[in-house]
């Protein structure tokens, strides 16, 4: 039977673990549907994401991905297939569910691509043991488990160290070694609260970890697509891992005996479409182990797809309507078909990328849990070209491997317990005159990668003494070295190096990612830069060229939303006529898919990589203004070398980021604004605060998310957080400005053409200002602001658009106390919330801007005010996967992504949005513990009105005695540092009697008290949903004392009208 | 077209013909394959010698444990980023000792692709490493390069409880296609390429792999077409396959550029099976010149080539890929089982 109609489940938000990948396998599958004319349904919370554009499904419903949701959108649409392999984890948990439940055989909904028997197989450890010992296939020695006294037991069996995981969780999640039995129960009881089932095993640290995407049609052909390799052993989760594909230190034995284990297990688990395999490979004999298999598309097959040009995901989904590989053409070649493997003329590797530095009291050291919140995938000839590459992808201010300044305490500590940084330590030891040998010895890193570690150090120092000659400047280029790199080691600047290599005709060569390593003339579009060629592989073009910069990395502050920016506006561009290059290097994104633009530079968006493109495309001009900061901070150098910025101006970009010269412009304009004052000493900066009184909020200029903003509330903190502001930004200015306390935020995301406003959409903030925009919910059309309030913001958008002259994108956040409106930031891009408001109010606001940008007529008839309901976008945080953070809110951003939803009023909105960012609702149980006396007094009404609508209230000491002056019964818990009292709040977070845990900090308290932290952190552990706003605490209240939860609908986006 | 690289090999001016190799693993298996003889290797994927090269230890079975034959076959080896320090478990030297130790030239850094996208585009073409002093071109095709590489004479393996014997014809043959063979407990009896087999005592013939033109091997030819009037099994691998649609009286002919690489899509025929294959070979069978009785049995997804044949009623059937692998895939390994089986069904 043929299906007709489809329902596709997508996977929520973006938190650790789970990220943009989703986007593009959600996104491949919807095309290779449509493109049978199969009707499609996805059901997506993630409001940022390409897959839920118009142009893709049929229908989309922003809902949580949950089997209520998902069975109600069932009944609704009455698809005859589901796919559930495109979402991570979340969409596989849910359609293992729905298959449990009947719900899918009630509905006569057929699962296409690997039957749920097989999924099943794969993520129960016991059935998948058992399953690859029948066919003689070895897997770690490992007990499932779902008592503490069993997993003790299991230990002894197996032997320490043991490793210690849950069942059925994503990214490592409550994983982890234990040496002895006190370390194992203390994994144990965490990972049981997070899983029935936990699984101890054999600990094989120090193996090399070798992965193999498996792709498999339902005639059994089988191909293996790519196999990729772990630079760190075994012990370091592949997410947290350098990865290299191909894989490097493997034997044509090795590899093949691997690859045919893989097919041998993707046969018999049944698989049809693509699979993940990871192994445990000893680097002393030929013995191996089966770690994983992920029986769905993954972060390691989306870097698979980007690393070969193989479309992993739309082949997948192509293979579950049930086509033959061999009948599927090879849409990069476009003469051949899907049914090869790869051969690379390159090498790929994976970088993760890291915010911990953001969270408060996280553990530094990386290991079997993921921590990483993005990556990065640099091509090369050489390891050590991509290296360098990869490491300055990461934008997290490193030159390359080397020309760095990066002290290391403990060198060998580091070593054998790795951070984020272990690649530098790396590179530092044999700076130092460690042998290999003992490196090796100490972080278990294979000799070979070690080795070409060596050659960039080598030559560092060759570029240190040595004069420039050609040869030594070419073959640092062939190593990776950027011109700024090679700059600091000479003693030179950029500028001159770029002189030199181009005086001695020293420039990169354009290569393509073929498939098949030239064997056949290829038309792909898919390109990288390297110094290790000789000629370029395409010519350039010459039709009306834009290059479009994409967003990099996903890290906290900018993620899946300016991908979605960055597509948009290339989709825009093709309309119009153009021939569109995107530039960008992060494998999880829609814009890195090929079919996207004209031309993909899957290369670094540093402004020496762009300006050696921009001379090979000669375009009309760069659009910088839709991938968030990374592109915006080009603007000034990209024109002061005479390259075409198109939108707004450069200068305008460079006043609104210098803090100081935009709050003097505003001054000059009449906006009210914070007070304000760049600092220049401490003593200045402290005189200051008292004289408008603190708390002060401190900023450095040029950056996103917040990175070392804070609010300081005394002198000793101010004195501490103008230390971190200046080494985060020591070429820009920091600006001290009055923080305002009990002041709502808003922030408005226009379009502007010629400095005047084209389309606006104001959106209200729920959390008070002091919570960062990006971990703010965030609603569209305000609801709760005056018309007075909207007009005036309207006024000073206008004036600024027309001050700056601004064509194209910009977002504005203003402050509202009163009547009192401040303009407190100004981004002269496009911001985290332009899918957002695009998506809700129907109207594409990158879409116009890109018209504007181009000069094309961009108008739209849209009003804010006609739109007859409304959207909810909450934030997800991820903190129960960085062990130890504080799961705070602050002036510096900390969730990971975000969703939203609609409704027919606010309530149900917010309702549809919090479950779809997994907090489940309080069904009977609340725990409220408020610091200080103001804010009990604000809680007071909301607790009240909880208690009244059925809800037993928990309150801890002092919260409790409040309550009980004021007629609220609550039963009274003991705080933490009671540990012995029975009722303590501890053992009540940890053996689920609590459903909502309420924990309102006192702001004025800044040094966090160790009981409350140890409150939430207990309520993260144990899954307990938390809430730690005043005002999120109010809209929940009321949400739940309206009673949406009875009326949450299920409507399409297209239903909202 | 001039290409500058490194020398880390023997330092020493070779020639030959160039061609490419697109695998990214295998280079002790690829540089010890007699198929190779007379040619200049490139490797298209740049990082080769990661691993070293193993040592010339024997197996079981008397064959070279990691490698197609006791050294190297290839005139000389291009490739672009040698590694001076392998690291392998396995390694008992680098490629560069092991070139040197073999007497075989060899250039790093070398735009490998370039010097593929050269070949695909006019054709593999004839070459020169020219290292100490100017070389002439040399063209291996007008030599007898099969002659070269076969043995001089016949070596036979017996095992204990052997229920069959196979003779396998040597044009060249990998170690590999051997003790693919003996692991499955049958005596081989190894022939020079200019025996005439059929007077032996056997039970299937195998036809082995080997460099050059198959029109050269007109002895092998003729021996193949007497031993089909006997109706045992036969089966040929790769150069096997050519000589086999030439005995039956099929033509073939010469590839512009090859096929050198380890993910080969063959499909089966009248079937939507397809294998992942290794191959080496620079000729092909012209299948549409097979006679009456024979049928195109595999064919090159990609390109459409030949890729196997096989008689409708005799027990005739060959490949121009590798099941035995080494360096490559092992996904059509089980050819060697269906060998056997029906070997056992004609006795």
């Amino acid at each position: 039977m043929k299906v007709k109609k489809v329902l596709v489940l997508g996977s929520g938000a973006i938190r650790i673990g789970q990220a943009g990948e989703f986007d593009y396998s959600g996104s491949q599958c919807i095309k290779a549907l449509r493109e049978e004319g199969i009707k499609v349904i996805l059901i997506n919370p993630n409001i940022a994401t390409i897959q839920t554009s118009k142009e893709l499904a049929d229908k989309v419903y922003f809902l949580p991905v949950r089997t209520d949701f998902v069975e109600k959108v069932i009944q609704k649409e009455k698809p005859d297939g589901i796919m559930l392999m495109f979402g991570g984890q979340t969409a596989l948990n849910c359609g293992v569910e729905l298959h449990e439940q009947g719900i899918l055989r009630k509905h006569n909904v057929k699962v296409l691509g690997t039957p749920v028997e097989s999924i099943i197989l794969t993520e129960d450890r016991k059935l998948f043991a058992r399953k690859l010992r029948e066919i003689g296939v070895k897997t770690p020695k490992s007990r499932a488990v779902r008592t503490m006294t069993a997993a003790i037991n299991a230990a002894k069996k197996i032997g320490y160290p043991v490793m210690v995981r849950a069942a059925y969780a994503l990214g490592g999640k409550g994983s982890g070694v234990a040496k002895d039995e006190r370390e194992l129960e203390g994994l144990a009881d965490k990972a049981l609260s997070a899983a029935r089932q936990i699984l101890v095993e054999e600990y094989l640290g120090g193996w090399k970890e070798i992965e193999y995407e498996v792709v498999r049609d339902s005639f059994d052909n089988c191909i293996t697509v790519c196999n990729m390799e772990n630079f760190d052993p075994l012990g370091i989760h592949t997410g947290e891992s350098i990865v290299v594909a191909p894989s490097q230190t493997l034997t044509d034995k090795e590899y093949h005996s691997l690859r045919t284990i893989a097919i041998k297990v993707i046969r018999a688990l049944g698989i049809v479409g693509e699979c993940n395999i990871q192994y445990a490979l000893d680097p002393n004999s030929d013995d191996y182990r089966i770690i994983e298999v992920n029986a769905r598309l993954s972060r390691s097959s989306a870097l698979a797809s980007k690393a070969t040009g193989y479309p992993l995901a739309f082949i997948a989904a192509k293979l579950g309507l049930g086509h033959n590989l061999t009948e599927l053409p090879n849409m990069v070649t476009k003469k051949t078909f899907a049914c090869f493997e790869p051969a690379l003329d390159y090498l790929v590797l994976k970088i993760p990328r890291w915010d911990l530095e953001k969270f408060r009291r996280v553990k530094k050291q990386i290991g079997t849990e993921m921590k990483s919140v993005g990556e990065v995938m640099a091509i090369g000839r050489k390891f050590e070209e991509a290296l360098q590459k990869a490491i300055r992808m990461l934008g997290q201010g490193m030159n390359g491997l080397t020309g760095n300044t990066l002290p290391f305490d403990n060198l060998s500590e580091e070593l054998r317990q790795p951070t984020d940084k272990r690649v530098f330590a790396v590179g530092e030891a044999v700076r130092q005159g460690r042998s290999i040998e003992e490196i090796h010895r100490l972080s278990g890193i294979d000799p070979w990668f070690l080795a070409k570690i060596q050659n960039i150090i080598g030559l560092e120092t060759d570029l240190s003494k040595g004069h420039m000659t050609a040869s030594l400047l070419r073959r640092a280029k062939r190593y990776g070295f950027s011109d700024r790199q090679i700059g600091l080691l000479q003693n030179k600047s950029e500028e001159a190096v770029y002189r030199a290599r181009k005086k001695r005709n020293i420039l990169p060569v354009i290569r393509q990612i073929d498939t098949l390593a030239a064997e056949y003339p290829a038309k792909t579009n898919y390109l990288y830069l390297t110094y290790n060629g000789q000629d370029h592989d395409i010519t350039s073009s010459e039709k009306k060229t834009v290059i479009v910069l994409g967003s990099g990395a996903y890290r906290i502050g900018s993620s899946v939303e300016f991908d979605w920016c960055a597509v948009t506006a290339v989709q825009t561009l093709k309309k119009l006529g153009y021939h569109t290059v995107m530039i960008n290097y992060n494998p999880e994104t829609v814009s890195t898919d090929y079919d996207i633009c004209d031309r993909l530079y899957f290369d670094e968006l540093s402004f020496e990589t762009v300006r050696d493109i921009y001379e090979m495309e000669q375009p009309l001009g760069l659009i910088l203004s839709v991938g968030g900061q990374i592109p915006n901070n080009l603007a000034m150098a990209c024109q002061r070398e005479g390259m075409r910025i198109l939108g707004t101006s450069p200068q305008s970009i460079d006043n609104a980021e210098n803090r100081h010269r935009f709050s003097a412009i505003l001054d000059r304009l009449g906006i009210d604004q914070p007070p304000w004052k760049e600092l220049t000493t401490v003593r200045e900066a402290k005189r200051f605060a008292e004289k408008v009184g603190y708390p002060v909020l401190i900023r450095p200029s040029y950056v996103l998310s917040g990175s070392a903003m804070n609010v300081a509330f005394d002198d000793r903190t101010l004195e501490r957080y103008l230390k971190e502001a200046t080494e985060v930004s020591k070429e820009h200015p920091v600006v001290i400005t009055r923080f305002i306390m009990n002041a709502k935020e808003i922030e408005i995301d226009a379009v502007a053409k010629k400095g005047t406003l084209v389309a606006y959409a104001i959106s209200e903030h729920i959390e008070n200002a002091g919570v960062h925009s990006g971990d703010a919910t965030m609603v569209f059309p305000p609801q709760n602001l005056y018309l007075e309030t909207i007009r005036r913001i309207k006024r000073i958008t206008k004036a600024i658009a027309k001050e700056f002259n601004i064509t194209g994108p910009l977002n504005i956040q203003f402050i509202a106390k009163k009547n009192r409106i401040g303009v407190i930031e100004l981004n002269l891009r496009a911001s985290r919330s332009f899918p957002f408001v695009s998506k809700v109010s129907k109207v594409n606001f990158i879409g116009l801007a890109t018209k504007a940008i181009m000069g094309k007529r961009a108008r739209t008839t849209m009003s804010m005010l006609n739109i007859d309901y409304v959207g909810v976008k909450a934030p997800q945080f991820s903190f129960s996967r960085l062990s130890g953070a504080d799961p705070v809110l602050s002036v510096e951003m900390s969730s990971t992504g975000e969703v939203a939803c609609m409704g027919d009023d606010l309530n149900e909105a917010f309702l549809k949005a919090v479950l779809a960012v997994d907090m489940n609702l309080p069904r009977k149980d609340v725990l409220v513990s408020v610091g200080g006396e103001r804010n009990k007094y604000r809680a007071l009404e909301d607790v009240r009105k909880l208690h009244q609508i059925g809800y037993r209230i928990y309150a801890t000491e002092h919260t409790a005695a409040f309550l009980r002056k004021r007629g609220i019964r609550s039963t009274m818990l003991y705080k933490a540092h009671n540990r012995h009292k029975k009722d303590n709040v501890l053992s009540y977070l940890k053996t689920g009697k609590i459903d909502l845990a309420v924990f309102i900090a006192d702001e004025f308290n800044k040094d966090v008290v160790e009981d409350e932290y140890l409150l939430r952190r207990t309520a993260v552990d144990f899954s307990v949903p938390l809430v730690t706003n005043l005002q999120l605490f109010h809209t929940f209240v009321d949400a739940l004392a309206d009673h949406a939860d009875e009326r949450l609908q299920v409507k399409s986006w297209g239903e909202y009208k | 077209m001039i290409f500058e690289g490194v020398s880390f090999g023997h330092p020493k001016s070779a020639a030959g013909e160039v061609v490419f190799n697109t695998g990214m693993v295998g280079y002790p298996q690829s540089l010890t394959d007699p198929s190779y003889r007379g040619q200049i290797l490139t490797f298209t994927y740049p990082l080769i010698g990661n691993y070293g090269v193993p040592g010339d230890e024997l197996d079981e079975f008397s064959l070279e444990k990691h490698f197609e034959s006791s050294g190297i076959h290839v005139q000389g080896m291009i490739i672009d980023d040698y590694t001076e320090r392998p690291s392998h478990w396995t390694a008992k030297k680098t490629l560069g000792a092991w070139l040197k130790e073999q007497e075989i030239p060899g250039l790093y850094g070398i735009d490998t692709r370039a010097l593929t996208k050269t070949l695909r585009e006019k054709g593999v073409m004839l070459g020169k490493i020219i290292i100490d002093r100017e070389a002439g071109f040399d063209d291996p095709n007008r030599r007898d390069l099969v002659k070269e590489v076969s043995p001089d004479r016949i070596r036979t393996y017996a095992q204990k409880g052997s229920r069959m014997t196979v003779v396998v014809v040597d044009c060249g043959c990998k170690n590999n296609i051997i003790r693919e063979l003996l692991k499955r407990g049958v005596n081989v009896i190894r022939v020079p390429y200019d025996y005439d087999f059929t007077g032996l005592t056997y039970d299937g013939a195998l036809i082995s792999n080997g460099p050059g033109d198959p029109k050269k091997c007109v002895k092998t030819i003729e021996h193949i077409r007497k031993a089909m009037a006997q109706e045992k099994p036969l089966f040929g691998i790769c150069l096997g396959n050519q000589l086999t649609a030439l005995a039956a009286g099929g033509n073939t002919y010469k590839l512009k550029y090859g096929h050198r690489s380890q993910n080969q899509p063959a499909y089966l025929v009248g079937t939507r099976r397809c294998f992942i294959t290794a191959q080496n070979h620079g000729f092909a069978v012209d299948d549409k010149t097979l006679p009456e009785g024979w049928d195109p049995w595999f064919r090159n997804l990609n390109d459409n080539t030949n890729e196997g044949i096989r008689h409708r009623t005799r027990p005739f059937f060959t490949v121009q890929f590798h099941p035995e692998a080494m360096a490559g895939p092992n996904d059509t390994n089980f050819l060697f089982d269906d060998f056997i089986k029906i070997i056992e069904e004609h006795r």
